[in-house]
């Protein structure tokens, strides 16, 4: 028998479960409905055995196995015994939990992680009452300089999820364990902020966080401010992605859409004009598409990259700034809608440019960063005065006193409302690309394709390369793409097309692994979900699904922006547009100016 | 431990980045090169500044927070300019039994620094080490690779101290 279908059985808690060769007792334990604590573990990327919480008394071959061996490593052997529930093994999680607590900052109930932190609802179900140490507590670092991340060595349990997931995820290795022992914490380099080292702020490292240690920074209190601000015309966004998560934070499904609710639920905050940015994406189509058919007839700079994700526009100014020419010089839909906003709208509905406030949600952390980068404004206008997190929407809608549930669906307002399938879908990886597939393809042969579904670059890969062949100037050409998600990938991707082994068009890059709906800004999915559900998975359906309820799925079909085309940019890459919708990037270094004395030490 | 090189002023286009770059690259296999990297560059240059770090960093693709991770972890590697001498008193349980808190605080008012600093003329660097293996000899200091045993008599310490002083000169 090959080693592949060899069975083996194991016993745990007194039940016969089948495992497959090279599996860890952990997960054959959780599949089979038997929860085993955990901490440090992180399905494929922290597997560790550091937190000592998932361990379990062992027999193999008759024999107890030494001690209590950490089940997240422990590979499962044929005739295995297992025990996870146990007084020794009740003991030992209680005590190791307590010894995990005794350097924990205990401030639960001023904790923005109250409710969804791992540490805590473990204490709690291992009837850990108190805590029996009380020795010293490691120095605390808030490092909260950075207009994304806010990192608390206070709260960190030294787990190491983050440090794998920057490290794995996104190869980047921004966060490390410095120092050894007691004074062990985990950051950048000789104490250098976050806001100044290789961090794209993609915040993979919050979502990884069992608890408050990484988490975004909060900018609730102003948006309320401005909400409650009587000379102030407050004007929100949603992204694509944040509609497929933001029902977790009451309670759905994850992948849920939650569109009519969502909206309905800003109008309730008290939002004056409540917005799409899927409008912008079907903007961006317009202006991305246009950009990229000159570059290709004109002999521009090829490939194009998508610049829609400020993750990894970070990357590529730090990492590979010999690609910024190749960078679409479009503003994300973030910054489009924003700039609209400001502009068009306001001149449509006569009001000041000056007293609105443009806020955005958004499924990122970096979001946060590209709408206070200094070029993102026009006129002297910010282009977004706030970026929020679905998780920030989902507080404010608590703060709001609403029920969620019972809202009845609304629609986005006029004039910047509508919105296309194609728009919806650029919350995934590959969704930017389909989207201007579906109007390159149009634009070029001047019909209305009936087929425009692309599966080529659907799908949770790092890497996928796809063609269509396209006539252009009448000549059938074959246009080349490739779609990536994580900065690890488009790394990889780069170097071969630096060194040849690639050629194509068009790349989208997205910078979170399975772009938006995986973003560092989307609810929490603990370890023990990610077991069972491929979060990335259930939110990319939501957006699919959406896209195909869509009576028109393509941007350019748009009404609302084809008005705004002809009322106000004239066409597509005019220079009303660029004055508008583009930008431009410069190579940043980091690990250049340490900040002094700005953050408690 | 005695350094190969002494000079403390590390600029830019310092020939020593060759050599090291060089090093780097005569390693064929890459996993693992962060240690001995690391290793070579204190060897090099006496101690590991940021810059070096981020050399290494864009040589061997080994993030800088992962390298400084390693430099931190190991008491061998220095963040600091180290002195021209190391001196190393044992704290060991043999020594501390025999008297070396004496002997340390000898060494720190002759010196007028605490463990772990350098002097200002960046002649001496002072550490206490866990044990130096030579218990019968306690108390014991090393300075570079000189042992200086039994030292009941701390009053002896000024003079140790003056030799090196003088080799200076």
């Amino acid at each position: 028998m090959s080693e592949e279908t060899k069975k083996i059985t194991i016993t745990i808690n007194g039940r016969e479960l089948e495992a497959y060769p090279g599996e860890t007792v952990l997960q054959v334990a959780h599949r089979s409905g038997i929860n085993i604590p955990h901490l440090c573990y992180l399905k494929d990327i922290n597997e560790i055995a550091a937190c000592r919480l998932c361990v379990a008394e062992v027999e193999v071959n008759g024999r107890r196995m030494r001690g209590l061996p950490a089940t997240c490593v422990l590979k499962a052997e044929d005739g295995m015994v297992v025990r996870t529930n146990t007084k020794t093994v009740r003991k030992a999680v209680r005590f190791n939990l307590e010894l995990i607590l005794a350097n924990h900052d205990m401030n639960c109930p001023t904790c923005v992680r109250n409710g969804t932190c791992e540490l805590q609802k473990l204490a709690r179900e291992r009837g850990v009452e108190s805590v029996r140490f009380e020795g010293a507590k490691r120095p605390v670092t808030i490092d909260d300089l950075s207009p994304s991340i806010v990192r608390d060595s206070s709260k960190c349990i030294l787990c190491g999820r983050c440090v794998s997931t920057c490290q794995k995820v996104q190869g980047l290795g921004v966060l490390a364990f410095t120092n050894r022992g007691f004074d062990t914490e985990v950051g950048p380099a000789f104490d250098f902020s976050m806001r100044d080292v290789n961090c794209i702020y993609c915040g993979q490292c919050i979502e990884a966080c069992p608890v408050a240690a990484l988490r975004e920074r909060r900018y609730i209190d102003d948006v309320w401010d401005a909400i409650d601000d009587r000379d102030k015309v407050v004007v929100v966004q949603t992204a694509p992605a944040v509609r497929a998560s933001l029902g977790e934070e009451f309670g759905y499904p994850i992948g849920t859409p939650v569109t009519g609710k969502m909206t309905a639920a800003l109008r309730h905050i008290g939002f004056d004009y409540v917005f799409d940015t899927n409008f912008a994406a079907d903007l961006t189509i317009s202006e991305e598409a246009t950009e990229l058919l000159h570059r290709i007839t004109t002999g521009g700079v090829l490939p194009m990259i998508t610049s829609c994700s400020p993750g990894w526009i970070r990357y590529c100014e730090m990492y590979h700034p010999d690609f910024l020419p190749n960078l679409s010089t479009c503003k994300s839909p973030q910054n489009m809608m924003g700039a609209i906003i400001k502009s068009y709208f306001a001149d449509v509905m006569a009001i000041d440019p000056e007293s609105i406030v443009v806020v955005s949600v958004m499924p990122c952390t970096s979001k946060k960063s590209e709408a206070v980068r200094e070029e993102m404004e026009v006129d002297g206008l910010r282009d977004v005065d706030y970026s929020l997190t679905t998780r920030e929407l989902g507080d404010m809608i608590k703060q709001a006193g609403i029920d969620f549930d019972m809202l009845e669906d609304e629609q986005p307002d006029s004039v910047l409302g509508d919105y296309t399938g194609a728009a919806v879908i650029f919350g995934a990886t590959g969704g930017v690309m389909e989207a201007a597939l579906r109007t390159a393809a149009d634009v070029l042969t001047g019909e209305d394709l009936p087929s425009f579904e692309y599966e080529a670059v659907r799908g949770m890969e790092g890497i996928k390369q796809a063609s269509v062949t396209v006539p252009l100037g009448g000549v059938p050409t074959e246009l080349k793409v490739v779609v990536c998600s994580s900065v690890k990938h488009a790394g990889e991707v780069l170097d071969a097309v630096r060194k040849g082994d690639l050629s194509c068009h068009f790349i989208e890059v997205m910078a979170c692994p399975g772009g938006c709906i995986h973003g560092g800004g989307q609810s929490y999915v603990s370890s023990s979900e990610r077991m069972s559900v491929d979060p990335r998975l259930a939110r990319a359906d939501a957006l699919y699904s959406e896209d195909e309820r869509q009576v028109l799925r393509k941007s350019h079909q748009n009404p609302e922006l084809i008005e705004l085309i002809e009322k106000f940019l004239g066409e597509p890459n005019s220079d009303v547009a660029h004055k508008y919708l583009h930008t431009h990037y410069h190579p940043r270094p980091f690990y250049e100016q340490k900040a002094v004395g700005a953050y408690d030490d | 431990m005695a350094q190969t090189s002494h000079c403390k002023t590390i600029v830019d286009d310092d020939p020593r980045y060759e050599e090291l770059r060089s090093f780097i690259h005569s390693h064929e296999n890459k996993d693992g090169i962060a240690m001995t990297a690391l290793q070579e560059a204190q060897n090099l240059f006496g101690y590991l500044p940021l810059e070096v770090h981020k050399f290494i960093s864009k040589e061997t693709g080994v993030s800088v927070a992962e390298l400084y991770g390693v430099t931190t972890f190991y008491s061998q590697f220095n963040t600091e300019p180290q002195g021209q001498h190391q001196i190393q008193i044992c704290m060991g349980t043999a020594c501390y039994v025999k008297g070396a808190q004496k002997v340390l605080d000898k060494v720190t008012e002759t010196l007028g620094i605490e463990v772990g600093m350098t002097t200002p003329d960046q002649l001496f660097t002072l550490n206490a080490a866990r044990c130096l293996g030579c218990c019968g000899l306690s108390p014991v200091m090393m300075i570079d690779d000189d042992v200086y045993a039994n030292l009941d008599n701390v009053s002896e310490i000024p003079a140790i101290l003056d030799r090196y002083r003088k080799d200076a000169k």
